[in-house]
């Protein structure tokens, strides 16, 4: 049995629907997130869950039992809110404590227990300080030590590193990453920085409009987008119009406009004639030099539009005929750039056959 | 001419005039009050000259301790010094117990209806404070609680309330929300919400309104002279009666210092009381 299930969960605020009809189930000890832009209805899910608000339809179930008449301070699931909410005129330690207060255990064990926590998270010498001596890793990780304290069935997270800079973020992320499984508390993440959700998941529920559009592992919702909305959303892509001209077992062709026929791997609800994007990463597009041998089958010329120099990797953007754009990534290997393609050079792009998908409209 | 000299000249014409009244109507009659303290009452009221004069060598003139003696000589002084403050402590306590749900209420309004009822709160201020306190006397004389310590203590918490209200309200309505989400997810029922989490954050608001009410109470005299009986006698009362009634000036000079220095000790007990709040909510 799942340790959250969420049946047929609605939520309602007048004419606009937050939460549509939504139903998915977290294990034990997983690291599960919603994922979506906001407004999508993950927050909303979210608050369901801890108890704040109550679903419309449907039923939450937390080890099968229904939580519609469970308070939130009751209920065995702790939040760690997006601005820390951090008690101002507590000390670190006491704010750790205040869980293990509201439960009632004895003084020592209190004391115990918070100073195990914030050993946890490497704040064994900040017990003393009040919140606002802190930086804001460090309030990060005082509200995970006092989410964690007396090891909730659940830790929901409502974008926790939302508020740090990209350098802490990271480091902060491989730090949840080790606390979870140490602590063995299933997290429910919720982001909208699919970055994040990719690093941090075991699975993902790729969330819009109140709907869940995909469900499944990182690398899986990355490599196979289900739609237009998750391939978008997920990473950069290129998408180009495109209209099945020949559906079989082992491969699609497409016809591209300015660019003939594409060959995709195969799609079972692919039939002849279905109209929509062709769709692949910019890291599977390889760019060389125009007259440079390559044994590809999806091999196009183009000419270097612009390029992006991010450091790790340099972004070429090439137009290809009828105003296709194509997007390709090249690491930089070699010390400096690692081909030097310049704007308005003549190049071709190529792609593996097995590369890219094809997606419905 | 210097942009810093035409800043610094433009500074002093906006800061003299309040400066000068306070000068004038303020430190200097509190000074004239500390010497009129060690002076000599004269012969038919008011004050004994400073210096002798040589044509009457015998007339008192000059500084004395006298009057401080006299205060402390007789237990009465004191005794009407701790009933003013027991009433103070009343009123002031009454005043929090009564405001502070009060202010919560309109704190957790919404946005749109928070500003009529501040509103409210201060309305009785439009009317005059003595028809506000007659009637109080309209009210209380038919139930027969008229002069009594009770209705003094009515009288003043009706007059002070808002000045607890505002402060108080002032504060809460700056609480962050989740902090209340927080607290009930981490397993806090309401009353462990508000005692753990809304009143001590609320401690300097509720300091600042203790000492807006408790400092005026103490030296009310309207109130008790027509709500009070006999032994209703207040601090306030007592000065008043020294200016007015008997024209010892020195004694009453005494009786307003010594009231002063007390209050003053008060208020820095409190000021620093809510400072320790106001920094560790910050």
């Amino acid at each position: 049995m799942a340790l959250l299930e969420i049946l047929d969960v609605s939520r309602r605020f007048g004419e606009f629907t937050a939460v549509d009809n939504v139903s998915f189930a977290v294990e034990a000890g997983e690291f599960f997130t919603l994922l979506g832009p906001s407004g999508c209805g993950k927050t909303t899910l979210l608050r369901m869950i801890a108890g704040f608000d109550l679903p419309d339809a449907g039923r939450i179930l937390l080890d099968g039992r229904d939580l519609a008449d469970t308070p939130p301070e009751r209920r065995p699931i702790h939040t760690v809110f997006q601005s820390y909410a951090l008690f101002p005129h507590l000390t670190v330690a006491e704010n750790v404590a205040f869980p293990l207060k509201m439960a009632g255990l004895a003084a020592a064990e209190i004391k115990r227990r918070t100073a195990e926590a914030l050993d946890d998270v490497r704040l064994a010498d900040k017990g003393g300080r009040y919140p606002h001596e802190l930086s804001g890793g460090q309030k990060q990780r005082v509200a995970l030590a006092r989410g964690l304290v007396n090891r909730p069935r659940l830790l929901l997270l409502d974008e926790p590193l939302g508020a740090l800079d990209a350098k802490l973020r990271e480091e902060m992320q491989l730090e949840l990453i080790n606390l979870q499984k140490e602590v063995g508390v299933t997290f429910v993440f919720v982001t909208h920085a699919q970055a994040e959700a990719l690093a941090l998941s075991h699975r993902i529920a790729v969330m819009n409009e109140g709907r869940v559009e995909q469900m499944d592992e990182p690398s899986k919702i990355y490599g196979f987008p289900k739609n237009r909305f998750v391939a978008d959303f997920i990473g950069n892509i290129n998408m180009m119009q495109a209209k099945v001209a020949r559906a079989e077992a082992s491969r699609l062709l497409l016809d591209v406009p300015g660019l003939g026929t594409v060959e995709a791997p195969p799609r079972p609800d692919a039939a002849p004639g279905a109209a929509g994007v062709f769709a692949i990463r910019p890291e599977q597009v390889r760019i060389s030099a125009e007259d440079h041998p390559v044994e590809l089958k999806n091999r196009f010329v183009g000419t270097v539009h612009d390029l992006l120099y991010i450091g790790d990797v340099t972004t070429y953007i090439v137009d290809l005929p009828n105003g296709v754009k194509v997007e390709a990534l090249l690491a930089n290997s070699a010390p400096g750039r690692a081909q030097l393609f310049e704007a308005g050079d003549r190049v071709a792009v190529a792609w593996r056959h097995d590369a890219g998908m094809f997606l419905h409209e | 001419m210097s942009k810093a000299k035409g800043e610094g000249l433009t500074r002093w014409w906006v800061i003299a005039p309040p400066t000068l009244f306070l000068l004038l109507f303020f430190a200097l009659p509190s000074l004239i009050m500390v010497l009129a303290s060690f002076q000599y009452p004269g012969e038919y009221g008011g004050l004994a000259p400073l210096f002798k004069d040589p044509a009457r060598p015998d007339a008192l003139a000059g500084l004395t301790l006298e009057t401080y003696r006299f205060f402390f000589s007789d237990i009465i002084y004191v005794e009407i010094f701790v009933r003013s403050f027991g009433v103070a402590l009343a009123t002031t306590l009454v005043c929090l117990v009564a405001a502070y749900p009060l202010a919560l209420l309109i704190a957790r309004s919404p946005k749109k209806h928070r500003d009529l009822m501040v509103l409210l709160v201060v309305l009785p201020f439009a009317s005059n404070f003595l028809i506000r306190v007659y009637s109080w006397m309209i009210i209380l004389g038919p139930l027969d609680l008229l002069f009594s310590s009770f209705a003094v203590v009515v009288g003043m918490v009706y007059v002070h309330l808002p000045f607890m209200v505002l402060p108080l309200y002032t504060n809460l309505e700056k609480h962050d929300p989740v902090l209340l989400d927080a607290a009930q997810d981490l397993g806090a029922n309401a009353w462990q919400r508000f005692w753990r989490v809304t009143f001590p954050l609320s401690l300097p608001g509720i300091f600042s309104g203790a000492a807006l009410v408790f400092i005026p109470v103490l030296g009310m005299f309207a109130i008790p002279e027509l709500l009070g009986g006999t032994r209703d006698i207040l601090i306030g009362n007592l000065i008043k009666e020294q200016f007015l009634g008997s024209r010892d000036w020195p004694f009453g000079g005494t009786l307003s210092i010594m009231l002063t220095v007390t209050v003053l000790a008060f208020a820095a007990l409190a000021a620093g009381l809510a400072r320790g709040g106001a920094a560790r909510s910050g």
